[in-house]
Parts: C-alpha cells; sequence; structure tokens
C-alpha cells in the first residue's frame, strides 16, 4: 500500500561530547498513524523526537517533516507540528486558559480564532469548568489534559508526545489513550514516545524499539510479534511414551510451524490458533493420548523487547541520557 | 514584525501576570531589601563616616547612588532565574517548539527586568527624596540615572540569563549569584570612595562596571551637571563594551542550549 509520508529520518545521528545518543536511525511515519518510539530510559528517543521538533540539530542525517527539514525549515515545520513535552511544562501561576493564550499569540493567531479554538480544546479535554484557576490547583491528570491541549492549539498535522502517561494513575492513563485514539480518527498523525510496552501495544499503529541509540526493530505489534515464530501452544501429556508418535503426526499440520518435545509433553508453534487448536486435539484423540493439560501464550511485547534487546525494559541501561 | 511585536507583548505580560499572581512577591519586589541598606546602613553610618571622606552633606546621599546601582546589581543578576526554571519544568522547550522568533523569550525577560528595576529605583529615589536627598539634576537627572541603571542592567541581565543556560542545576546557579553579588559590592564605590579604600581594593574596584555607574550617578544626585557630564560620557562608553561582552557571551551560550 502506497502511503503518505509524514516523517522521513535518514540516518540521523546525534553525539555529545563521549557518546552517541542516537546512531545512525531511518525510519518513516506515514501520515494518518499512531507511531510509538519504544525503549528504556537513554536510548535516545527523547533525543530523537526532539530533532524532530527541531529542538536539536542533528550532528548528522537528516529529518524532515511533510518533506521540509528539521533545520534549514525550521520555522515552517514549527507550524505543522504540536509537541506535548515529557516534564509537566505548566506555569503554575497561569490559569489554564492563559496557557491557551499564550501559546496562540506564539502562533500568531489572531485574537477571535485564538478565542473560539480555546473554546473548543477546553471542551475537548473537559477542562472547561477549571480554565481560569491557577494551573497548581490542577490534578496530575488535569496538568496532562492542559498539555495535550496546548499541544493541539497550532492545529498541527502532527502531535508530538513525549512520555504521555509517565506517573499518571491508571485513569487517567486510560482517559490519555482515548484522546490520542481519537485524535487519530480525526486524521491527525501522533508521534510518541514511551517506556510502557502495555501503552505501546495498545495504542500504536507501528513503532520501532529502540536500544542504545540504534532501531533494533520496527513494525506493528501484531507483526512483531510474529516475527518472534507465532503463539506456542504447550501440552502436558498423561504418558510421555506416545509423544514422539503425536509429534509426528503434527509436524506436517497446515497451521503448524514447529514441534518440539519437552519433558511433560510438547511445545508447538503455530501460525493461527484457531486453525491449530482442532488438528492438535484430533490428532492427539486418534493416537489415543490422553492430554492433562493445555496451555496457550501468546507473544507479548515483552518478549519482542527482551528478544531485540537481550534485557527486560524496566533494568537500567548502562548509559544515562542526556538531554 | 507584527508577529514579533506579538509574541514579545505576550511573553512579556505572562512574566507581569506571574508577578501580580505573588502577592508577596510584588510587595517584596517593590519594598526590597536594599532600601534597607539606604534606610538603615544610611542612617546607621551617619556619624561613623567622615564627611571629609565621603564628600557629600551627609552619609546618607552618599549611599543613594550606590544603593540604586545595587539594585540594579541585585535585580540583573536575578534576572534569569525564570528562565533557569523554565529551563528545567520544560516550559521553554514548549515555547522555542512555536514558531516564534528565536530572541522574543530572551528580550521579553529584558524588558520585564529593565521595567521593574526602574521602578525600584523610583521608589529607592523616593525613599531617598524623605530623608532630604533631593537629586541636583532635577527630573532629566533621574531620566540620566534610569538610562545609567538600564545600560549596566543589560549586560547583568545577560550574564545571568547566559547563566541560566549553562548551569546543570539551579543549585549551581544561586551559590554562583550569592557567591558574586557581595564582592560586587564592596569592591566598588557604593559604601566608601575609592580615594578612601586600601590600595588593592581600590585598584580591584576600577575594573567593576559597578563602580563607573555609581561614580556617574553620585554626582548626578550630588553636585550637579558640570560635574557629572564627564562621568556620564565615561560610563556609557565603559556600558557599551560590557554589554556587548555580557551580550556576545549571552548569545552564545544561548545558541549552545538551543542547538
Amino acid at each position: 500500500m502506497d502511503r503518505a509520508i509524514a516523517i522521513d529520518v535518514s540516518r540521523l545521528c546525534k553525539s555529545y561530547e563521549n557518546h552517541k545518543a542516537v546512531d545512525d536511525i531511518s525510519f518513516q511515519v506515514y501520515s494518518g498513524e499512531i507511531f510509538g518510539l519504544l525503549g528504556p530510559n537513554g536510548a535516545g528517543k527523547s533525543t530523537t523526537l526532539r530533532t524532530l521538533i527541531t529542538l536539536l540539530h542533528p550532528t548528522s542525517g537528516s529529518a524532515a517533516v511533510f518533506g521540509h527539514d528539521t533545520v534549514r525549515e525550521a520555522d515552517l515545520v514549527r507550524t505543522l507540528i504540536g509537541y506535548v513535552p515529557q516534564e509537566r511544562a505548566i506555569d503554575r501561576f497561569l490559569t489554564g486558559r492563559e496557557h491557551l493564550e499564550l501559546l496562540g499569540a506564539l502562533y500568531h493567531l489572531t485574537k477571535e480564532e485564538a478565542v473560539k479554538r480555546i473554546d473548543e480544546l477546553l471542551t475537548l479535554v473537559e477542562l472547561n469548568a477549571h480554565a481560569d484557576r491557577p494551573a497548581k490547583t490542577y490534578s496530575g491528570g488535569m496538568k496532562r489534559k492542559l498539555d495535550i491541549a496546548c499541544g493541539l492549539l497550532p492545529n498541527p498535522k502532527i502531535l508530538f508526545l513525549d512520555e504521555p502517561t509517565l506517573g499518571l494513575d491508571v485513569q487517567s492513563r486510560l482517559r490519555i489513550w482515548e484522546y490520542v485514539r481519537m485524535l487519530k480518527a480525526r486524521g491527525l498523525t501522533v508521534v510518541m514516545t514511551t517506556n510502557y510496552l502495555d501503552e505501546a501495544d495498545q495504542l500504536c499503529d507501528r513503532l520501532a524499539i529502540i536500544d542504545g541509540g540504534k532501531i533494533k526493530t520496527l513494525g506493528s505489534p501484531a507483526e512483531l510479534k510474529i516475527a518472534l515464530g507465532g503463539d506456542i501452544v504447550s501440552l502436558t501429556l498423561k504418558e510421555t511414551d506416545r509423544t514422539a508418535g503425536l509429534e509426528a503426526a503434527l509436524k506436517h499440520q497446515p497451521a503448524i510451524t514447529s514441534v518440539r518435545t519437552t519433558d511433560k509433553g510438547l511445545d508447538i508453534r503455530v501460525e493461527s490458533p484457531e486453525k491449530a487448536l482442532p488438528a492438535i486435539l484430533e490428532s492427539a484423540n486418534r493416537l489415543g493420548c490422553s492430554i492433562e493439560f493445555i496451555q496457550y501464550n501468546r507473544p507479548r511485547l515483552d518478549d519482542v523487547f527482551i528478544a531485540h534487546t537481550g534485557r527486560a525494559i524496566t533494568e537500567s541501561v548502562p548509559q544515562a541520557e542526556s538531554t | 514584525m507584527e508577529h514579533y511585536r506579538q509574541e514579545i507583548g505576550a511573553l512579556t505580560m505572562r512574566w507581569v501576570k506571574r508577578l501580580s499572581r505573588e502577592k508577596f512577591s510584588m510587595l517584596f519586589t517593590l519594598v526590597q531589601p536594599m532600601l534597607f541598606w539606604l534606610i538603615f546602613f544610611g542612617n546607621l553610618f551617619q556619624r561613623a563616616a567622615d564627611t571629609q571622606v565621603t564628600q557629600a552633606p551627609n552619609y546618607i546621599s552618599f549611599l543613594a547612588a550606590g544603593v540604586v546601582v545595587m539594585t540594579v546589581l541585585n535585580n540583573g543578576l536575578a534576572g534569569g532565574v525564570d528562565l533557569l526554571f523554565d529551563k528545567e519544568n520544560g516550559f521553554l522547550e514548549r515555547l522555542m517548539s512555536t514558531p516564534i522568533h528565536r530572541s522574543s523569550v530572551i528580550l521579553s525577560r529584558f524588558l520585564f527586568v529593565m521595567t521593574i528595576t526602574s521602578l525600584q529605583v523610583l521608589v529607592i529615589l523616593g525613599v531617598a527624596f524623605l530623608f532630604d536627598v533631593h537629586p541636583a539634576t532635577g527630573l532629566l537627572g533621574v531620566a540620566t540615572i534610569l538610562l545609567i541603571g538600564m545600560m549596566f542592567g543589560v549586560g547583568l541581565t545577560a550574564i545571568s540569563m547566559a547563566m541560566a543556560f549553562s548551569v546543570k542545576s539551579h543549585g549551581d546557579f544561586f551559590s554562583v549569584l550569592g557567591f558574586l553579588s557581595l564582592p560586587m559590592i564592596f569592591l566598588s564605590s557604593a559604601l566608601v570612595p575609592l580615594a578612601a579604600m586600601p590600595g588593592w581594593m581600590s585598584f580591584l574596584a576600577k575594573f567593576n562596571p559597578m563602580t563607573w555607574a555609581i561614580d556617574a550617578v553620585r554626582p548626578l544626585i550630588l553636585s550637579g551637571w558640570s560635574e557629572a557630564l564627564p562621568h556620564v560620557g565615561m560610563v556609557v562608553v565603559v556600558m557599551l563594551v560590557f554589554d556587548a561582552l555580557c551580550l556576545y557571551g549571552g548569545a552564545k551560550a544561548f545558541r549552545r542550549a538551543m542547538g
């Protein structure tokens, strides 16, 4: 399928004095998708994001937003994007409305335009009732909502979210996810960084796993999981003497990729469990194997992450991230 | 140009709004500690200070010029603090990701700091007036004092912003700030004229731009135009050099932090 390209990153490198924060990465983001940069702290995802929003200049390589270079055409790029920073970038003395008014002036909206858009946004993020209270009285979730409203104020074609749900309670997280899905439905392209695997799994159409400044793998969550070899059905058999026979019978079934003997029974990798399970049960029946226990494991994004980086996402990275 | 004005206007109003939200802070911004120097130190040393040495009718009238410039010093050196906090909580990044002219944020800060400083200088001159210190050069002299204050303040604010953009943590910023301000005051003609200082101190004080500012403000308050003009001419030259150096350093730090 030929899709419009919203972001084109080509051989991007960003080095600081003695380490490479981003080391020769290339990827494209399609228009209208939710694209995730997933990785532990210090992996280089924030550096990549900051380059895309024109705040950092690449050491080498380039990044383009809708065909416009983020360095040479920075001003133009800035009019196309909205940014929701990682920190709660809130001025605690200003009210929610004043935040949006300030940004309205910085995006050079006229007063009428600004008033109209601010009203729409406050309604969208359900902050109408609190719009005229200083932001220091806001809860964490409300601040995040204001953050998102600020990011949407320029009516951007692409919204960048840096760790959108970091430190939020479960309810607020689900609410933010809802907003992001709604924005996608409106045709917005969303690029987000996260170090929550479930967030990437739930939200992203495609994602890149970044570690040590390099992209380890890239694809949709489903593709990445399938690339690991598909789902696993584990059988525990009552008598293990017929295991070899069952293994031979299953090996050439269409929906089954591989069969491996374990000490209790069999581990069967399957392409689609819907087709494989009846075949497995039928074969077991025919050969008179009685099954004690069936376990069915779908690989999680955690498994993908571990497979590509050699460790779990919660384990710390040797190098600390600078900016 | 229209856009530039809109940006700077909105960003400057943000600083004003912030100040007006903090009622206490606003009160103490206008009635600031520098007044204590004038009122208490000025009166305390009334008899201890030798009028032969100070060449002024009384110590408080001698000290007024010093307190005016000390106010400029403190405001200028603290001028970058809010940008430091903006940098730390990500607000600056949010501002810089908008299509504004790169200098707008900084210019708005200069505008705000200079305005507040001028107001404070006026309060100090007003209080001095109550203690019978009447500027010899009149309103035009007061305007000249404000101008000198602003020229000095621009350089100081630039230093402060450069530090705000360069330091790793705000702890560092405040340590340097606390370390800088007192020697700047003691090694200047704020409290004692250069002639009455130990040789090594007066030698160092000559390299302090603050001395030049005070030596121009003082005759504007005490003597009159004929005595003040050469000093005013001199301080304008010194401040142009000082500002150029500070702005160059500030611009460099800003570009490093933002690029």
